[in-house]
């Protein structure tokens, strides 16, 4: 009985073991798929899909590597690259100088930039300078976030509502819980335009640019190199503009 | 893996912060919940459309999780009532209903353990039926009850983690911003355990007292 036990056990963790990152043929990443038009979950097949998703699996194929990708929370993304659990992330990831402390970024993929949500009737409101006595809401860890943090620090905020999702921030404004988004421009275009009905416009940039990029484990250089490679590659090679445009639209 | 101890002594205070918020939380629930589950309890056995009602109540909420009725009231209900719902008063209602529904049966099953006798002996003696309850039954099923309504306190102050996802800055949340600034969630994690456990702990303590306190019981 004990045996049996034993045996049991290391089956279990040799299983768990297997699913670990490795390097033979399988490019395993993490996303949070809440961020269109980056990486959602589609409707119909629940795959998923956007421009990351695109770019990344555009890259594996470069690489001849066979791309695994899943959908985590926002917040467990660069812990599970930490841990090993994966070999990339790819999340609309904006490069700062605190997360590249502890994993290293490609180089920049996407040029994004921040804006503010507001409620449709709202006309006082068109620069984070706006924003005295307002409650912001954000997607926790993000960009958005510690721009809100540090308004809020300043005292040009006067709260700040983080949210596990872009969509639930959104929510937060439509039920008049919070005031506005502070959240990245593409990503409040595409809810925007799929959700034409909730009564939300953004104001446009509101920040200076921010860069994404695909992070890797520090001790990952190796691969680091080759997807940088490959991203060079697909820049020359006409897929990146390819992708670009399916997404983006002409520009 | 190196583990770093001061992270974990360098993110206690703003932890703190989040554990006050925490205990604030379940404090003002069970207070609210210890009262609706008293009236839910006694109601269950009453007769009528009293003791449905009260039936419903108690099987919906605790046939439904905690989660999805927070995500009910924060986001459904103001759409219903057409005003918002501060995050705060959100949470409160969410875990009050939420523990009134298990405190209801804790008390339900406290009344129901009183032997039948005693209400027989109340009658003999004249009293009315609320006479009996308010003096005799409710009394006694205090006692029995005491330990039950202690875990459930302590149950409370471990669920009220599932508010953070409405935005309020409890013990989980505040370790969440903590990892998405430093990266290092096994310390922080740590940290929030010790201090849940520190919080658990000793209302297990105060309960064993007041529990030692009210009831000599043979």
């Amino acid at each position: 009985m004990k045996k049996m036990f034993v045996l049991v056990l290391v089956m279990m963790l040799s299983l768990g073991l297997s699913t670990l990152a490795s390097a033979n043929g399988v490019l395993k990443v993490a996303t949070e798929a809440g961020f269109m038009p980056f990486e959602y979950v589609g409707a119909e097949t629940g795959e998923l899909l956007g421009f990351d998703m695109d770019l990344i699996r555009a890259i594996g194929e470069i690489l001849d590597l066979d791309v695994q990708i899943d959908n985590i929370s926002w917040d467990g993304l660069i812990p599970a690259l930490l841990n090993n659990n994966y070999d990339a992330v790819i999340a609309g990831v904006t490069i700062t100088p605190e997360r590249e402390e502890n994993v290293n970024f490609s180089d920049p993929y996407f040029e994004s930039v921040l804006t503010i949500v507001t409620k449709e009737n709202v006309t006082n409101i068109t620069t984070l300078d706006d924003l005295a006595g307002k409650i912001g809401a954000v997607q926790i860890s993000t960009t958005g976030d510690f721009t809100a943090s540090d308004l809020h620090d300043e005292g040009g905020l006067k709260g700040v509502s983080r949210f596990d999702t872009v969509s639930d921030a959104m929510q937060a404004v439509i039920i008049g819980a919070a005031d506005v988004v502070i959240v990245d421009l593409p990503v409040a275009e595409a809810y925007l335009a799929a959700n034409p009905a909730v009564p939300l416009k953004s104001v446009g940039a509101v920040s200076a640019n921010e860069y994404y990029g695909i992070a890797v484990n520090k001790k990952n250089t190796d691969l680091l190199e080759q997807i940088n490679t490959a991203l060079l590659e697909l820049k020359e090679n006409g897929t990146y503009s390819e992708i670009y445009q399916k997404w983006f639209g002409a520009n | 893996m190196d583990f770093r101890w001061d992270l974990v002594w360098s993110s206690l205070p703003t932890l703190l912060t989040g554990a006050k918020l925490t205990v604030q939380l379940t404090a003002v629930s069970v207070f609210f919940g210890i009262i609706l589950g008293t009236i839910a309890g006694i109601a269950r056995i009453t007769k009528g459309p009293v003791k449905a009602l009260s039936a419903a109540y108690i099987d919906v909420i605790r046939g439904t999780p905690l989660l999805v009725q927070t995500f009910l009231i924060f986001y459904g209900l103001p759409s219903l009532i057409q005003r918002p719902i501060p995050a705060y008063m959100a949470a409160i209602i969410a875990l009050s209903i939420n523990s009134g529904a298990y405190v209801g049966e804790i008390v339900r099953s406290g009344i129901q353990s009183i032997d039948r006798g005693q209400w027989e002996a109340a009658a003999s003696l004249g009293h009315s039926r609320s006479q009996t309850m308010g003096y005799i039954i409710l009394p006694q099923a205090f006692r029995r009850i005491l330990p039950p309504l202690g875990n459930e306190f302590i149950a409370l102050l471990k669920d009220s983690s599932l508010v953070s996802v409405i935005a309020l800055e409890e013990l989980v949340r505040k370790g969440q911003i903590i990892i998405g600034r430093t990266f290092r969630p096994f310390e922080v994690w740590l940290a929030v355990a010790l201090i849940y456990f520190v919080m658990t702990f000793t209302v297990s303590r105060f309960v064993n007292v007041l529990e030692r306190r009210v009831a000599p019981e043979s």
